[in-house]
């Protein structure tokens, strides 16, 4: 088996996902090529020679419908031989993309995969393609489905995160990112999006609030009280995880992830390719997993998918130098920390999906880039990538630098 | 052509006015003789070029019940039989039984001619699915007009185009509340709700149902014509989105997923919006296929239906004993049950004496009444002449002198032996020597209490519940004289009160009482364990328990139970009362002096409204806890059930309660007994008793001797046994029969 290499990684700045956030004029699949127009003129990519480009999509429908990726190769200009397919692993779909193409050129099928993901959350909106997973009584019954956002109220409440907790948890979150941005952190890999003019449209992640403290945090009101109580999913909660009296709902707009507009390509190869590419490469994908989870808690994957993966890549959690695990709540990276007793400043430590937002299907791909950037920057070796995943799932990935 | 359970007249405009009015029956329903006339006028009706269209009523005063829920039963009967010998001819043959009705529903939907349904009285199920299977439902404007779809509450769901037809006239979240709680509409309501077209004075019921065909009423429906839209808009759409989810969530929340009916509606529902109606028809009976061969739903029908309306009727009636006319009662003691008790009495429309020891307290007992009334008048259930009728109907007294001409006296004063002595001869010495006396007492035995009496035979228990106005069962209790008079008039009484009545023997406890200890006890075991609090209260309610059973403790009072344990042991000894527990009730009440809800410190903590009630963390620091991952909470709803069921078989063992059907709507209606079981002893026959003793002896094994097996139980286990098959109620009717 071929090992699977990373030769580059780009994103777009993440744009408010409301209709006065800047990318909200450009559509989704403009998004997607621009990451492929970088891909190619960073590196002199031949895109003739691109066996796949697979890019995650958590809601593919409307604009973003019709395998995203292929209609993005058109607008990117690319060679028509560079086929495109799109996946949905719900919020893991940019790492699956990745895994997916390690996969394929681990197995020898292909040579060269451009993996990421895209999301226009402000134009196509979130839960557009609807599922019977809530929608229809014969899944959501058995499955005790609740909202993301009860199911992560669900694991303060059950593993004893205050409102306090969280919220120094995301006053954590936007400091770091304000101080990874000043530092210049992000600058190799995110991409200025310009107009056909080569106007600038965005060149920053404009989600981000700096000044937060704890007492702004602390006027707002938390998000999921309502849906609990008259939605009924409160008692969804209590009636799956039975030791809790109740629902303490701690999660608000300013400790959850950001909705927010983005996309994010990485280049992968065999060690065969590079040579061919006359490329580099920056990293080794050394191990990957998926898992499923409990599914009405729904965000605490990460810790069983990162148990499975240390076993079978036969590692050990003092082995991973750096932890980027998506701050879809802040409560899920609080559980993660505490499961595995990982100190504050290995994991996220250039903030995250709190300050800079969750473009769903693109986030994996994004924070997969991250993570590598710091490890050069901080020259550690080792990184693991995990996201909470939608109806209870993990995904996971262990690169190392090479 | 002539009709048994219908009559058709057409009169000169070619309308035809099918009146439904079934011979020998009070009310009309369902039956296969219905079901195949129906289809012959329809029949009839399309063949005849004289009819331009139909109006269907009743004859009698309501409309109609809807199906006969015994045709349903015997419909099983014959399943289990054929399934026996060809498990797919089976299948299909109840497949065919369950749409029989829809189909004819659709029939006369499709007829080609119009139908109206004048709903000149209470219209349910079946019926109502009849109604909305016409192209126009008028109903007459009045309060007896009720009409809705009951049926999750006998375990089944309306399977004749009900779940198909209400979502495609009104909006989802109506029509799935309607249809998973089986709530019954007002004419205004349902008017509201596009159910129906309109509301006519009773009077002109028919005429404005005729007017609807005269002016050219179409005989298609909505959902048969081209570019039909659903009310609430497509199931996935941004409204579909709003709903469906959260539907599922309340669906969870109100039914903990215990019955199954209730959660085939909302499959029926939502799979039978994406296709075309008569594709959702066929989803319906297939999920209605399902269902009708649930535990849940046999069990429920039987309990809830069939064995409720023969405990109301009076089926443990002793024969030969006149019925009695009641034209005073007598209630001593004006405190919360004796007001109670008043209160249910005057309701009824029977004149009651309510006597104290002074003219103050017995009036403070007649303000009880007003105080309810003026809740029924504030939601709209009452009205201020009613109130005025029924205080008038209750006299305040302090003179024994007051009960002459009594038929019936009942006592709900202090539970001392020696002032109940003094009340019953008092009371004696006023009354016919023909009048019932009745004894309201939960803890004392009739029997010893009987001895106090010169008329021993006429000597009765006549146990309420608490609050007496909402539970809805009473306990007859026989004393070891108690004479078939004595029995006949509780009987009457308490059927004239419209309360559910079950006869029990004398013992401690009565029936009710001793499994409500068990359940309690179960709880307090729990506790000792280290499983926390939560735990138990949510596994409780999970199994189908109304109140948590720390809860139900806090309103009954901890120092109550602490009584109760120290007056068991002066009687029984030690021996008789786990010293855990009592240790447990001690802390409680000495050291932490928490009494329940009374002084606002019970198991749980009561903090000033609107904070809701919550459990007292100090429970954490009582015994060390076990964790959540390390118990099975299917386990602890076992336990809950299993001790109760077991208490039950005892008292049925024990001979105290000697009618399964008492046991079991007794069960329910008492202390709310997870009714999807069919009540504590249908809960062992569900399962199948050589499956419950093994179980039992598992939980014995691990959890202690409140779950061993009683004799009888073990006995019926080797039999293969059920309770209905060992103590059958009908054997009696059997006999005759043969």
């Amino acid at each position: 088996m071929a090992d699977a290499y990373v030769y580059d990684a780009v994103r777009t700045p993440r744009g408010r996902g409301k209709k006065d956030g800047s990318l909200h004029e450009v559509p989704a699949v403009r998004l997607a090529a621009r990451t492929l127009e970088a891909v190619r003129d960073r590196n002199g990519l031949d895109t003739s020679k691109v066996d796949d480009i697979i890019f995650g999509c958590v809601d593919p429908v409307g604009e973003a419908g019709s395998v995203i990726p292929r209609a993005a190769a058109f607008e990117a200009g690319y060679a028509t031989e560079a086929p495109g397919m799109q996946i949905s692993r719900f919020c893991a779909s940019g790492l699956d993309a990745i895994n997916f193409g390690a996969a394929k050129i681990a197995g020898g099928s292909d040579e060269i995969v451009i993996a990421g993901g895209v999301e226009s959350m402000s134009r196509v909106g979130m839960g557009m393609s609807g599922g019977a997973w809530f929608m229809d009584p014969s899944v959501g019954l058995p499955s005790y489905f609740m909202p993301q956002g009860v199911s992560a109220d669900l694991i303060a409440t059950k593993y004893g995160f205050s409102r306090d907790d969280v919220d120094a948890y995301a006053v954590e979150s936007q400091k770091r990112a304000d101080a990874a941005w000043k530092d210049g952190r992000f600058k190799d890999s995110v991409i200025v999006i310009k107009d056909q003019n080569g106007l600038t449209i965005l060149d920053h992640d404009e989600h981000m609030r700096p000044g937060t403290d704890m007492q702004s945090l602390a006027s707002l009101n938390p998000s999921f009280v309502m849906p609990g109580e008259m939605g009924g999913f409160d008692a969804v909660a209590v009636q799956r995880y039975p030791e809790i009296e109740g629902v303490n709902h701690v999660h608000h707009a300013g400790n959850s992830s950001g909705i927010v507009d983005g996309s994010a390509a990485v280049l992968l190869g065999s060690k065969k390719a590079g040579k061919t590419m006359g490329l580099t490469p920056r990293a080794r994908i050394r191990a990957f997993t998926n898992i499923g989870s409990e599914p009405a808690i729904m965000l605490t994957g990460p810790v069983d998918v990162t148990e499975k993966l240390l076993k079978k890549a036969k590692m050990t959690i003092d082995d991973i130098d750096l932890f980027e695990l998506n701050e879809a709540f802040a409560s899920v990276v609080l559980r993660y920390m505490q499961a595995f007793d990982i100190p504050h400043d290995k994991i996220n430590v250039n903030g995250g999906a709190i300050a800079m937002g969750h473009p769903l299907g693109a986030t994996g791909a994004m924070i997969f880039g991250t993570v590598l950037d710091e490890l050069e920057r901080r020259d550690l070796n080792t990184a693991l990538v995990t996201l909470c995943i939608g109806a209870g799932m993990g995904t996971a990935t262990i690169i190392e630098r090479v | 052509m002539a009709y048994t359970n219908f009559t058709v007249e057409t009169d000169s405009d070619g309308i035809a006015l099918v009146t439904w009015d079934m011979p020998d029956r009070s009310m009309n329903v369902f039956t296969e003789e219905v079901m195949d006339e129906l289809d012959r006028i329809t029949d009839q009706i399309v063949a005849d070029e004289a009819v331009k269209g139909v109006v269907i009523t009743s004859g009698k005063e309501a409309f109609s019940g809807g199906a006969d829920l015994t045709m349903l039963q015997k419909m099983l009967k014959v399943f289990q039989q054929e399934e026996a010998r060809d498990h797919e001819a089976a299948i299909k043959m109840l497949f065919e039984g369950a749409g029989r009705m829809s189909w004819l529903f659709r029939k006369i939907e499709t007829c080609g001619k119009p139908w109206v349904s004048a709903i000149n009285g209470t219209c349910m199920g079946g019926a109502f699915e009849l109604s909305l299977a016409c192209h126009g439902r008028v109903a007459a404007d009045g309060d007896k007009v009720k009409m809705g779809l009951p049926e999750v509450k006998v375990g089944l769901f309306p399977g004749a185009g009900g779940t198909q037809r209400v979502p495609r006239l009104t909006d989802g979240q109506q029509a799935l509340q309607m249809l998973t709680t089986g709530a019954a509409l007002s004419p205004k309501k349902a008017k509201g709700m596009n159910l129906i077209h309109e509301i006519a004075e009773p009077a002109k019921l028919v005429d404005a149902a005729k007017a609807m065909i005269r002016n050219g009423l179409k005989p298609v429906q909505p959902w048969d014509e081209k570019g039909f839209k659903l009310p609430g808009g497509p199931v996935y759409s941004a409204a579909g989105a709003n709903l469906w989810p959260p539907a599922i969530a309340i669906l969870r929340r109100e039914t903990y997923n215990n019955y199954p009916a209730a959660a085939a509606v909302l499959k029926c529902v939502y799979e039978g919006l994406l296709v075309p109606f008569e594709t959702g028809l066929t989803i319906e009976q297939r999920y209605f296929t399902e269902i009708l061969q649930t535990t849940e739903a046999a069990m429920m029908i039987r309990s809830l239906f069939v064995s409720l309306q023969e405990l109301n009727k009076g089926a443990r009636r002793p024969e030969g004993v006149a019925p009695t006319k009641f034209t005073k009662i007598g209630v001593i003691g004006a405190g919360f049950m004796g007001a109670g008790i008043a209160y249910v009495t005057a309701k009824a429309g029977i004149p009651v004496v309510l006597l104290d020891r002074d003219m103050p307290s017995a009036e403070k007992g007649r303000d009880h009444s007003a105080g309810l009334m003026d809740g029924l008048i504030k939601k709209g259930r009452a009205t201020a002449e009613d109130k005025e009728k029924l205080l008038s109907l209750i006299t305040p007294s302090d003179d024994y002198g007051q009960l002459d001409g009594c038929e019936l006296v009942i006592e709900a004063v202090f539970e001392d032996s020696d002032i109940k002595k003094g009340v019953t001869e008092k009371s004696e010495a006023v009354l016919a020597a023909s009048a019932t006396f009745a004894s309201n007492t939960s803890t004392i035995p009739i029997t010893g209490l009987a001895k106090n009496s010169k008329r021993p035979k006429n000597f009765i228990g006549i146990h309420f519940f608490s609050p007496v106005d909402r539970m809805m069962l009473v306990e007859i209790i026989l004393g070891k004289k108690t004479g078939d008079e004595a029995l006949a008039v509780a009987i009457d009484y308490v059927r004239a009160i419209r309360k559910t009545p079950i006869v029990v023997n004398d013992t401690r406890g009565f029936y009710v009482n001793r499994c409500v200890l068990r359940y309690m006890s179960e709880a307090y075991q729990m506790l000792i364990e280290g499983v926390p609090a939560p735990m138990i209260e949510n596994a409780a309610k999970m199994a189908g328990m109304p109140v948590g059973p720390l809860a139900l403790t806090d309103e009954t009072a901890i120092d109550l139970a602490q009584k109760i344990m120290k007056q068991t042991i002066r009687d029984l000894g030690e021996k008789a009362v786990d010293q855990e527990q009592f240790a447990l009730i001690n802390t409680m009440v000495d050291t932490h002096g928490r009494h329940g809800r009374k002084n606002g410190k019970g198991f749980y903590d009561y903090p000033a409204k609107p904070a809701k009630k919550h459990l007292w963390p100090g429970l954490k620091d009582l015994y060390p806890q076990k964790a959540p991952e390390e118990i099975d909470v299917e386990v602890l709803k076992k336990r809950f059930l299993v001790t109760i069921a077991l208490e039950a078989a005892r008292v049925m063992g024990e001979g105290i309660v000697t009618d399964p059907r008492e046991a079991d709507v007794g069960s329910i209606l008492a202390f709310g007994f997870a009714p999807y079981t069919g009540g504590a002893l249908s809960y062992i026959d569900g399962m199948g008793s050589a499956a419950f003793v093994k179980l039992a002896k598992q939980l014995q094994k691990k959890y202690g001797p409140q779950f061993k097996a009683p004799k009888v139980l073990v006995d019926m286990a080797a039999k293969d046994e059920s309770f209905y098959q060992r103590f059958d109620p009908y054997a009696d009717r059997r006999q005759k029969a043969a």
